[in-house]
């Protein structure tokens, strides 16, 4: 029994490593998702097009291509990472160029009446975008934001790959010392699953404090 | 059709020179002109389709033109002169100018996400560079004016129909434009809420000297209201007069039409 918790602790060690990439990979891929999204909707077309490459770029090609690429390439060119910098970085510009789309369909679905208000009470086109747009976009993104997370903490698995010791990465750790398939592999299907609702739970929440008033009802 | 005798020697706030506008191949207003006195109040009434609402669009740069000129407070709206000659004027040109003109729509447009008076302030606060306690002490002012004060912290959704007309007019107010448009601002309203908002109007038409251009369906509201009645059809102005001319003694065919049909539907005018 003893022998199992250590092992345990292992695979604990991976999962405190998962929960980081998925933290930085999602705020890195945030931040992608606002620039390409916004970007697809500029006036500019330099910026519209930068914005599309990207998009069709990290969409179109494999995250293990892209993350081989930022660990073992990127070097070639003079830009050594490190493991966790190499995931976070595929990680976040992979699922980005997804939550890019989400932002730009979101911004969408504003109605045309709203920027008709902007202009009419002389708002510029930041500010329009900043009070009035964006918030309301930003609840239509929730739930789809919440879909990619979960995405980007599974697609974290891939890491393991470039020996970045994550969850799955010490699963296999104590598969090969212990010989036992079962037990580490169960442990870290119930990690997963366990991350991924809590970060469920956290966006309905985060959606229900935002979408409090809009409906009439005053929670 | 512009009486600029009616005008006198006083310069038009508004002057609207020959403004052509087509939606494809749809000609919706036909080098339409007319000058507007400052302070003077305009029913604008006519069939759906005559452009009644795309001018008024135009005038809050909801709309492109196609040809022609508008004046507004001695500016050109879409133009600026350089080396002698008119050309398209540039977003901060429009910035300037649409500081002089406020709008209420048919359907409100309320922020959603903002309560009451927040939708009251925003703009004064965001482009007036106005402090928060000063926009907010004029925005309770302007909702107590419309019988909203008691709604400040509500959120829109939580409002009636006339109830979100009303905090509209305020927010339009909050940025005090000499001009304000009126788009059809109680068509969408039940009928029993319809009163409200223009009571709304009527004290704002007595309590200002602010010029206001009213679309509207309402023909005893715009006979008590206007001073001047414009009568739209196919783009261009038909007839104009005061209401009591328009009203009862209609010159024009088209115009003894359309007020024949909309008693017929009941209106009393």
């Amino acid at each position: 029994m003893d022998q199992w918790s250590g092992y345990l602790g292992l695979i604990l060690q991976g999962a405190w490593v998962t929960i980081e990439l998925t933290i930085l990979g999602s705020a890195l891929a945030l931040v992608m998702a606002f620039l390409a999204g916004l970007g697809r909707l500029s006036k500019l077309a330099p910026l519209r097009w930068l914005a599309t490459a990207y998009i069709e770029f990290f969409r179109g090609t494999s995250i293990f291509v892209q993350l081989f690429w930022a660990y073992f390439v990127l070097p070639l060119l003079g830009v050594p990472l490190s493991p966790l910098q190499a995931g976070v970085l595929a990680l976040g510009l992979n699922v980005g160029a997804y939550a890019a789309e989400v932002v730009r369909g979101a911004v969408l679905s504003v109605g045309k009446e709203q920027y008709e208000a902007c202009v009419a009470l002389n708002l510029n086109r930041w500010q329009c975008m900043r009070h009035i747009i964006l918030p309301q976009a930003f609840i239509v993104m929730l739930p789809t934001f919440g879909n990619n997370a979960i995405e980007l903490l599974k697609a974290t698995a891939v890491v393991s790959l470039i020996s970045l010791a994550d969850m799955t990465f010490q699963a296999q750790v104590v598969r090969s010392q212990t010989g036992n398939t079962l037990i580490p592999f169960a442990t870290i299907l119930l990690l997963y699953f366990a991350m991924a609702s809590a970060l469920s739970w956290g966006v309905r929440r985060l959606e229900r404090k935002l979408a409090r008033g809009l409906d009439g009802v005053r929670a | 059709m512009v009486l600029a005798g009616e005008i006198g020697v006083v310069q038009p706030i508004i002057k609207v020179d020959r403004i052509s506008k087509n939606f494809g191949a749809f000609q919706c207003l036909n080098e339409l002109s007319f000058e507007v006195a400052p302070g003077e109040k305009i029913a604008l009434i006519g069939p759906s389709g005559s452009g009644k609402t795309t001018i008024l669009r135009i005038l809050m740069t909801l709309e492109t033109i196609n040809s022609g000129h508008i004046e507004v407070d001695g500016d050109q709206l879409y133009h600026v002169e350089r080396n002698g000659q008119l050309v398209a004027a540039d977003e901060a040109h429009l910035h300037r100018m649409r500081q002089k003109i406020g709008m209420v729509f048919q359907l409100f447009n309320l922020f959603p996400h903002k309560s009451v008076l927040d939708n009251v302030t925003l703009a004064p606060i965001l482009t007036k560079k106005m402090k928060r306690a000063d926009a907010e002490r004029r925005g309770m002012e302007l909702l107590d004016m419309v019988g909203m004060a008691d709604k400040a912290k509500a959120m829109p959704a939580q409002l009636s129909g006339g109830q979100k007309q009303r905090v509209a007019i305020a927010r339009a107010l909050a940025l005090s434009p000499k001009i304000m448009l009126f788009d059809e601002v109680t068509s969408a309203l039940d009928p029993e809420l319809v009163e409200e908002v223009l009571n709304v109007m009527r004290k704002l038409a007595a309590e200002t000297d602010m010029t206001m251009l009213l679309v509207t369906h309402e023909m005893s509201f715009a006979n008590d209201f206007a001073d001047r009645i414009l009568f739209f059809d196919g783009g261009r102005i038909v007839e104009e007069g005061k209401p009591g001319e328009i009203f009862r003694h209609p010159k024009q065919e088209r115009t003894q039409a359309f007020l024949k049909k909309i008693i017929a539907a009941g209106q009393r005018i």
